[in-house]
């Protein structure tokens, strides 16, 4: 029981409830996640996904249901919703268009300030999380303006993890990257899980920069999870997926091409390696 | 004749202190050679910074050479005198839908160009009707764009620049906001006004996937062209590609993988049904 960091108990979401335009984003979604788990949330746009992160840390308030962090219901009348969002980090599309500071420091120190930490305890924050992020310090005082794209979200994503939060949200954090940047801030990202064995929840829409490096798949669909479990398990209902607007990752097509002319594999593979393997194995080799 | 040329194209951001001593010059562009033919379907890789969208602006006269020369139709980009008839035929879309759709109804953000190009407003209606349709939105004409997923956002702005009837579109990484299923529609809208239109496309991406179609690939770094040729030239060129940050389409790496641990597949995979072809030769005792 205590090793559920966050439970969705039947919560549901309304956009304009009672109109003509009511639509339902979230449609009775019951869901447990568990400490230290590293979770990918796909869905097409449209799909939930975004909104589905934003009730964990209590931007959105669900209009049924109820959702508990660390035994907590979030919803109780004397429940602190201010300390929550400090303990469920979230790191939004497109972060580096939050970096307001004059300074990238200053800019990571906003949050621990926020909290209210004295300045010793805010400096030593913002410090370690961009070591953690691995920003060479001659950044630190440049202008966030002066840095790269890569290099300004891995500021902003710094901003976030100086709250230490224990859960870290991240909505695309890929967006718009090319694939250098891409696999940097994937590699961190991963990197800084296992470092601080922290709750981390990956929003994509990328299913093979997810079949790389997450632990559970949550597939959003209308609304509601359609699948939810590891990557193998989620990928071979990738006509499923498609269907959803979604795809597996190219290998597993491959794969699945390969069974259906008859040869003998495994088709469960979702990454390059893991592909690899398997068809040097049916060759023979 | 080209419809797009550049000479020894060369491009300096210089920056300046506030009593204008020059702080630092950045070469963007450093003496790109290119062309290309009335009709074709051309791409442009290259990670960020790399100068692509530098490039690019400089096709719309955005930007104007420092040294070098573009023609752009004939015209030199450089002449001031050109620089609107070069924006008519060569018109920019650009990464982000948002900051490019200015009206508050589909059919009139697209009519926004040829309304200040003084098109007479009977002509103004039908060709914001044959834009929209060459890119699939009709339907939406009286939507607001605000209720637009991405890509038909992007699919509106294409229509937008469509209505001006330029001879060449270019797209700066028109689908990197995008979902999978927008990423899709984009292109094959772009493809569309391509084969039946007979438009020269120029496309800028990071995604390899979008450019094994095109007739030609250049890949830039550090403003220079480092790579051209057709896509499965470019591809079967794997490590050199991971080498400049560059990624290849899941299936051309796997075969490459496959070849390096002694799998006899023929160079350059694109396609999946390529690679289980070649396989099931190779597992059934066949030869390349």
């Amino acid at each position: 029981m205590n090793d559920n960091i966050l439970i969705m108990d039947h919560v549901s979401y309304k956009y304009s409830p009672d109109t003509a335009y009511e639509v339902k984003a979230l449609d009775d979604v019951s869901l447990t996640i568990k400490k230290g788990e590293f979770i990918g949330i796909i869905g097409h746009t449209g799909s939930g996904k975004s909104t589905l992160v934003q009730h964990l840390n209590g931007l959105m308030r669900a209009t049924e249901g109820h959702i508990y962090f660390n035994g907590q219901d979030i919803y109780d009348k004397d429940y602190d919703i201010r300390s929550l969002r400090t303990q469920v980090g979230m790191v939004f599309q497109y972060p580096e268009h939050q970096l307001f500071e004059t300074t990238v420091f200053k800019d990571v120190q906003f949050g621990p300030k926020n909290q209210g930490l004295d300045e010793k305890e805010q400096i030593k924050r913002a410090y370690e999380a961009l070591t953690l992020v691995k920003l060479p310090d001659e950044f630190y005082l440049a202008s966030p303006f002066e840095l790269s794209g890569g290099q300004k979200r891995r500021a902003a994503i710094a901003g976030v993890i100086a709250m230490k939060p224990s859960v870290l949200i991240l909505d695309e954090p890929t967006a718009g990257l090319d694939p250098r940047g891409r696999d940097e801030i994937l590699g961190l990202i991963s990197d800084m899980h296992e470092k601080r064995g922290d709750t981390v929840i990956l929003v994509s829409h990328s299913m093979e920069d997810v079949a790389n490096y997450v632990d559970r798949i949550i597939v959003m669909d209308n609304g509601r999870p359609a699948y939810d479990g590891a990557p193998k398990d989620v990928f071979s209902h990738y006509k499923e997926l498609e269907k959803m607007g979604l795809a597996a990752p190219q290998v597993t097509y491959v794969m699945n091409d390969l069974k259906a002319q008859g040869f003998d594999v495994d088709t469960s593979a979702t990454t390059v390696e893991e592909a690899k393997e398997e068809i040097l194995k049916m060759l023979g080799r | 004749m080209a419809i797009i040329r550049s000479k020894d194209l060369v491009h300096e951001y210089i920056r300046r202190d506030e009593a204008g001593n020059v702080e630092s010059i950045q070469t963007a562009l450093d003496h790109v050679d290119l062309e290309v033919e009335p009709g074709q379907f051309i791409s442009i890789l290259g990670h960020n910074g790399s100068g692509k969208s530098t490039f690019a602006k400089h096709i719309n006269a955005l930007l104007t050479p420092s040294e070098g020369v573009l023609w752009v139709d004939g015209m030199n980009t450089s002449d001031d005198e050109y620089t609107f008839a070069v924006r008519q035929t060569a018109g920019m879309v650009f990464q982000n839908p948002d900051n490019q759709i200015i009206a508050s109804v589909v059919d009139e953000d697209v009519a926004f160009a040829p309304e200040n190009m003084g098109v007479p407003s009977d002509e103004i209606v039908q060709r914001v009707e044959k834009a929209l349709k060459m890119v699939g939105m009709y339907k939406y004409r009286s939507h607001s764009p605000n209720k637009l997923s991405g890509g038909q956002k992007q699919r509106v702005a294409i229509a937008g620049v469509m209505a001006m009837q330029p001879k060449c579109i270019i797209l700066d990484e028109p689908t990197a906001m995008l979902d999978p299923d927008g990423r899709a529609e984009v292109l094959r809208a772009v493809h569309d006004l391509n084969r039946e239109k007979g438009i020269t496309v120029i496309l800028i991406t990071h995604y390899m996937e979008e450019v094994v179609d095109s007739d030609f690939v250049y890949v830039m770094e550090k403003g220079k062209v480092i790579m051209k040729g057709k896509p499965r030239d470019i591809f079967t060129q794997v490590d050199e590609l991971k080498s400049h940050g560059l990624d290849v389409p899941q299936v051309t790496m796997l075969a490459h993988e496959l070849r390096k641990s002694g799998v006899p597949l023929p160079e350059c995979i694109l396609t999946r049904q390529e690679l289980v072809a070649s396989l099931a030769k190779i597992k059934n005792g066949g030869h390349e």
